[in-house]
Order: structure tokens, then sequence, then C-alpha cells
């Protein structure tokens, strides 16, 4: 078991299937701008992805390349959160979704700067501008729509519910996560908890929004167990490398 | 959203050259015009500054008047600096 390695996939797998469930809106956004805006974050999550898949394929030493690891693995070889791939549903909730993994990742990539493992660290330089931006899109929508109309304010209290229970699962530290903090490649995902977690109450609140109660956690992702819903979500990501072998551009 | 005002974007491409014109876009308020613009107009490198003014504050000329205008400045040739010679190293006239 390669812990680097699966720590860089981890991020990575999150990054690409967020990146993907978000360029589903592409052509359906609400307006065109943020339309736009939803598609260049998608591909912002993406960028991110291919950096961290292409250090893992060096890590990993076997010859194989970043499309190999995006394409050609299994829905129990990836190990996203179960956040990442819910349904976008209706926008109120894609910006939930968004709110609650933005709200992680930046302060994720801001420890990542300092990882002993300096490819990790230059990765986390270049993707922690893009998640600052993100958590000010995503945290600005939730504070629009909650402290919105009487109708914006009941779908994204209800998408609020609905996903509170897997907003947890990306501070739960797997075996990777304990490595990393260990030797130091890694970040303290205690300390991102505690910056995570007051910064999503003091957005709910200003946002006028009920923190759900409830402290249970689904988890699994990180263990390769998914919800049924990556299966669809790779069936589409894969289907041209599986059909069309090493077809490219 | 079919409500939301219409906003006219300015970009500066870079700094020291001046904001210009690049279309418009509609948003809630001032906050989400800059986003979108951001979005929008700068996905491609294209700025680091924007301004964005509501598009019911800006004044323009009107069509008919193109005569009185525009046209007697057409035959001016010596209100044009063409008969300097610019150093290579000015930049940007």
């Amino acid at each position: 078991m390669n812990h680097l390695y699966n720590y860089t996939l981890q991020q990575a797998d999150n990054c690409l299937i967020l990146g993907q469930r978000l360029g589903e809106w592409c052509g359906h956004g609400p307006v065109l701008e943020q339309d736009i805006a939803m598609t260049n974050i998608s591909l912002d999550l993406i960028g991110q992805a291919r950096m961290l898949y292409q250090y893992a394929a060096e890590i990993q030493g076997e010859g194989k390349s970043e499309d190999d690891l995006a394409y050609l693995r299994d829905a129990w070889d990836f190990k996203n959160v179960l956040l990442v791939e819910q349904l976008n549903g209706d926008f109120a909730k894609t910006i939930v979704r968004q709110f609650l993994f933005d709200s992680f990742n930046c302060y994720f990539y801001e420890a990542l700067k300092s990882s002993n493992d300096e490819n990790l660290a230059a990765i986390a330089a270049k993707s922690h501008k893009e998640a600052l931006y993100h958590l000010k899109w995503s945290g600005d929508w939730v504070l629009r729509l909650g402290d919105g109309t009487e109708e914006s304010h009941e779908r994204i209290q209800s998408a609020l519910n609905a996903l509170w229970s897997y907003s947890g699962e990306i501070v739960i530290p797997t075996e990777a996560d304990q490595a990393g903090l260990e030797t130091g490649f890694g970040v303290d995902l205690n300390a991102i908890k505690t910056r995570r977690d007051s910064k999503v109450r003091e957005v709910l609140e200003e946002a006028t929004l009920t923190i759900p109660e409830s402290t249970y956690s689904h988890s699994g992702g990180k263990e390769g167990k998914h919800t049924e819903y990556l299966g669809y979500i790779l069936a589409d990501l894969q289907f041209l490398q599986r059909a069309y072998p090493g077809n490219e551009w | 959203m079919n409500n939301w005002p219409l906003w006219e974007i300015f970009i500066r491409s870079k700094a020291g050259l001046n904001h210009k014109h690049v279309g418009s876009l509609h948003a809630a308020d001032a906050d989400m015009a800059i986003q979108n613009a951001r979005d929008v107009y700068t996905r491609r490198n294209e700025g680091v500054s924007i301004w964005a003014v509501e598009s019911k504050y800006l004044t323009a000329s009107d069509p008919d008047d193109s005569d009185p205008l525009y046209e007697p400045a057409k035959d001016k040739v010596y209100r044009h600096p063409t008969f300097y010679n610019l150093p290579d190293e000015v930049k940007h006239m």
C-alpha cells in the first residue's frame, strides 16, 4: 500500500467527479453568466485532477498516464467522497454541494502548500487560488438563495437538509490521511475540520438557514464504497476510452 | 432572474492600459456583476481589472446627430499628430 499514491488519488478523484458533475450543467445553467461560472469551476477542478493524476501515475511507477487513472479504473477503485457524486438536483442543491466541498477544498490546499512533498505543495499553491474563488462564488450564492425569496430559501434549506449527512466524510481521516499527517506530506484534517466548520456555520447563519442537528455522517467513498450514482457518472465519463481505447482529440 | 438589470463591462487588459468596453451582462447587483464579468470576460486571461456600470446610467449620443457631431472632424487632418516622428520606445500611441 503506497500511502502517498492513495492520498493523491483521493483528492484527484474528488476533483474529477465533482468537475464531471458540474459539467453536466453546461448549456443548462439558470442564466448564461452562471452557466459559464459553473463550467469554469468544472474545468478548474478537472485541471486540478489532471495535475494530481499525473503525479499519482508517476508515484505508481508502472508507466501509466493520467488517462489510465481517470478512464480505466472501476467504481470500487475511486476514492472520492460520496458528497461529490450526488445528483445536481436544482441550482440550490448544486450550490450547497459546491459550498460544502469548497469550504473543505480551500483550507485543504492552503494547508497542503506546506506539504514536505514538493509536488503536492506546488499543486496546492496553484489550486488554492482557484479554490478561494470557488468558495467565494458558492458562499455568495448560499447567501443570496438563503436570504433571498421564500422559494429560494425553501429550496436551499431542503438541499442543505438532504446533503448535510454527506458533508462530514471528507474530514474523516483514512489510513492514507493518517500516514500523510505523520510523515508530513499530508495535512491535519482535524485542524481543517475546525476551520471549515466555523466557515460553514458563519455563512449558513448569515444566510438565515437552519443548520441540521444530525451529526450522522455517510462514509465509504474514500474506501471505494460508493452510492449508485458513481457508476452512471463513470459510464458517461469513461465510455469513449472504453469503446475506443487510446482514442485522442 | 429575468428582471436582473443589464450591466456594461469594462476590462483593463494589463496595468497601464485603459479600461475598454467588452460587452454587457445581467446581474442582480454590483457584486454579482463583477463576478459574472470575471467568469464571462476574463476566462481567457483577458484582464487585470474590471469596471461594471449599470447600463441605465450610460448616456449615448443620438445616431441622428451623427452629421453635425462627427462629419466636421473628418477633413481636419491637421488635428492628427502625424507630422511628428515618434521614437520606437513609445508604445500604445
